[in-house]
């Protein structure tokens, strides 16, 4: 891995301030009409900034030039299997909670192409496709999604496994991320220790109040970008609204996952009834593990045109939900429903553990709110540990 | 004489949709020609090759004794028979009639049903003769036909995803219509194929792609669409295109039967659809593990 550029890398989460353990946090103010002079920068700094924006009855991720494109006076009620738009009483840009969209869509692409072969006269040429770097401002990103930035770091940028895409785009990428001010009724960051307040992982982190932003540095680079900005100290009465205004993300969060010996208790449970008993209502259609910010899983097919002289090689997410995802010599490994859900709920709250020294959830609550059959994963959890292990 | 592999198209009880979608290859004719010599092709030359062919492409189910003839023979005189679309594999919108009385529909519709020769049923061609390959969709797609047809002449397996429309509808970034929306959906039990168009214009898959690897049905009809819609319309829902699919048909019965309107099978097909359509092999129904 080459060296990292310290003003514009943030690999290792830890390696970061972690801002709220310092006594005196500096804290500036952003007045709301100049968001759009941070826009303009970013994009003068030569980003290209995406964030939320209304489309399709969501609220999406997509590439943003103006602050009116934000979700402005609109926020999501969200429930298992359930999500709609809804106006609020004020007009709050970042006034929603995480929607279908995750940030992994630029980091890890849906399709690539990886490379390409053509067959010539001297053989088969082949040639990795050339990817053209991608620099992204990330605007709107919450606590448990830095956390899922932080755990698609370790899949993709292990010492010995580096994904030179993911690499590229996540050197060059800026992060703002926003603190909760709600709590949707799926989300469980508090018992992922993921949020909901962004401690780490940022350049800059904001906290909206109905005027303008109480704003956070978290890096050199977001420092950089802050020394542009039209920022003042902000008074003891702006820190005290945005702390209020923080606190009530956190005493909305209602639901729990209990993962004290989470590994060991599901480990011990592979035969337990409920997972044939969730293989009846699940329909293995692998949403939740699409719209999830950690699934990292994916396929790579060669695909050729007519005459079979060129081959492109393509990289597309996958999941354990697709049954020819485990196909080996001659058939499925995990020919049923059942044994695919198992795969699902112990690699991302076991095996995980072991494999990436951490778990494979931060509690955002996709996986919930996005399963057409309203299937979730906490109260799966609780039914299977709750009897003693089989 | 061209020394290509032969390729034919032969139509059966259709609406030549699927055969259209070979001729809207526009971009890809020329290369196609290049790649095989197409024999017998009816709706893009008169100019007619007889048997034997090396590929042939299958359009349509069987609806008349004279078609059960045809395609035996059709059978011999082919060394790869690939079916294409929902008629050819799974019997298609005309296979309602396997739920309902035939000469009902015969009476509804024509002046004179006494001029009309048909079965009682509609079957997919894998039903009849052996089939190599079944190319899913009404109509098929594009680069899906394209792909079989390279395969052939490469000798590998045609690389078409036995995974549901949620996938790629979830990597094209559609927003689920079932929880943003409310709409009933067929995705999850469908398999993928067509890109996810439907979700991607706000409105529901309505199956045309016939059932997916494993599809769960009852979790489907029970939790994704009668909370949504009634017994008799999730029932309808699951039979349109691929009503005669071994699992859309079981699950459409057994809805209507929950809904107090049985819907039996023709005799003639009594057994289990399941017993001679390959779509149940291999990806078929659930198996019990360990
Ligand atoms: S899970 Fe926590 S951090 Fe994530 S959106 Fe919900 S409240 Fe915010
Ligand atoms: S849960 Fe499934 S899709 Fe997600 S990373 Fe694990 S194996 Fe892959
Ligand atoms: S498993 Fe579910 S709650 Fe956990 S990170 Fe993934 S989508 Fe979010
Ligand atoms: S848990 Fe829900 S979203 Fe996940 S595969 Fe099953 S039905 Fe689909
Ligand atoms: S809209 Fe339909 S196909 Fe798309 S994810 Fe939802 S259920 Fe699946």
């Amino acid at each position: 891995m080459p060296a990292k550029d310290p003003t514009r890398c943030h690999v290792n989460a830890t390696e970061l301030p972690v801002i709220d353990h310092s006594p005196t946090p500096a804290q500036w103010f952003l007045p709301r009409q100049s968001l759009q002079t941070l826009l303009d920068q970013l994009q003068r700094l030569g980003y290209e900034v995406v964030g939320p924006r209304i489309d399709q009855a969501a609220i999406v991720y997509d590439q943003i030039e103006s602050v009116d494109e934000l979700p402005a006076g609109w926020t999501d009620l969200q429930s298992p299997g359930q999500y709609r738009l809804q106006p609020r009483a004020d007009d709050a840009l970042f006034g929603y909670v995480v929607g279908p969209h995750s940030w992994k869509k630029y980091l890890f692409p849906p399709l690539v192409n990886l490379m390409r072969s053509t067959k010539t006269t001297d053989g088969w040429q082949m040639q990795d496709e050339p990817q053209e770097p991608r620099r992204y401002a990330l605007l709107g990103v919450r606590a448990c999604e830095l956390a899922a930035i932080a755990i698609q770091d370790r899949v993709f940028l292990s010492e010995r496994y580096t994904d030179p895409l993911y690499q590229q785009r996540r050197h060059a990428l800026l992060i703002i991320a926003v603190n909760c001010t709600q709590a949707a009724s799926t989300c469980f960051c508090t018992s992922m220790q993921s949020g909901p307040r962004c401690t780490s992982g940022f350049d800059l982190a904001l906290t909206e109040l109905p005027t303008g932003f109480v704003v956070e540095i978290g890096s050199p680079g977001g420092q950089a970008v802050a020394d542009d900005l039209p920022l003042r100290p902000a008074t003891e009465q702006e820190r005290e609204s945005s702390s209020l205004a923080r606190k009530t993300a956190f005493d909305q969060i209602t639901r729990q996952l209990d993962t004290t010996n989470i590994r060991d208790k599901l480990m011990t449970r592979l035969e337990h009834p409920r997972w044939a008993d969730v293989a009846s209502r699940c329909l293995s259609c692998a949403n939740c593990t699409l719209v999830c910010p950690t699934c990292f899983c994916h396929s790579v097919d060669d695909v050729t045109d007519l005459t079979s002289d060129e081959v492109i090689r393509q990289r597309h997410w996958d999941s354990c939900f697709n049954m020819d995802f485990s196909y080996a010599n001659g058939g499925a490994v995990r020919d049923n429903v059942r044994s695919r859900y198992r795969q699902w709920l112990t690699h991302k709250l076991a095996s995980w553990i072991d494999q990436f020294g951490s778990s494979g959830c931060v509690g955002c609550g996709r996986c919930i709110t996005w399963c057409p059959v309203g299937i979730d994963l906490t109260e799966e959890v609780a039914a299977i540990c709750s009897e003693p292990s089989t | 004489m061209s020394t290509l592999p032969k390729l034919a198209v032969a139509k059966f009880a259709s609406c030549d949709g699927c055969q259209l979608t070979l001729l809207h290859a526009e971009d890809e004719l020329l290369a196609i020609a290049d790649a095989v010599h197409i024999a017998n092709f009816a709706e893009a030359s008169s100019r007619l090759e007889p048997a034997p062919y090396d590929i042939t492409l299958v359009e349509g189910s069987i609806t008349t004794q004279k078609d059960r003839r045809r395609i035996v023979k059709l059978r011999s005189d082919s060394k790869y028979l690939i079916t294409i679309g929902a008629c050819a594999t799974a019997g298609g919108i005309q296979a309602l009639r396997n739920f309902a009385d035939h000469q009902d529909f015969l009476r509804a519709v024509y002046a004179r049903p006494d001029y009309i020769q048909s079965l009682a049923t509609s079957t997919p061609i894998a039903a009849h003769v052996k089939v190599d390959f079944e190319l899913r969709g009404c109509p098929i797609d594009k680069s899906q036909l394209l792909e079989v047809i390279a395969s052939l002449l490469a000798g590998h397996r045609p690389r078409t995803s036995s995974e549901c429309v949620c996938q790629p509808c979830k990597r094209r970034g559609t927003v689920c219509v079932v929880v943003a929306n409310n709409q009933p959906c067929l995705g999850p039990v469908t398999q993928a194929g067509c890109g996810a168009v439907c979700p991607a214009f706000d409105r529901g898959c309505y199956g045309c792609f016939g059932p997916a690897a494993q599809p769960n049905m009852l979790g489907l009809s029970d939790r994704l669409l009668q909370p949504r819609m009634d017994r008799a319309q999730s029932a309808r829902f699951l039979q349109t295109f691929n009503s005669y699919a071994p699992e859309f048909s079981a699950a459409g019965q057994r809805l209507w039967q929950l809904a107090g309107q049985p819907k039996p099978l023709h005799p003639s097909l009594a057994s289990s659809p399941g017993d001679t359509h390959p779509a149940a092999v291999g990806q078929g129904k659930e198996t019990t593990e360990e």
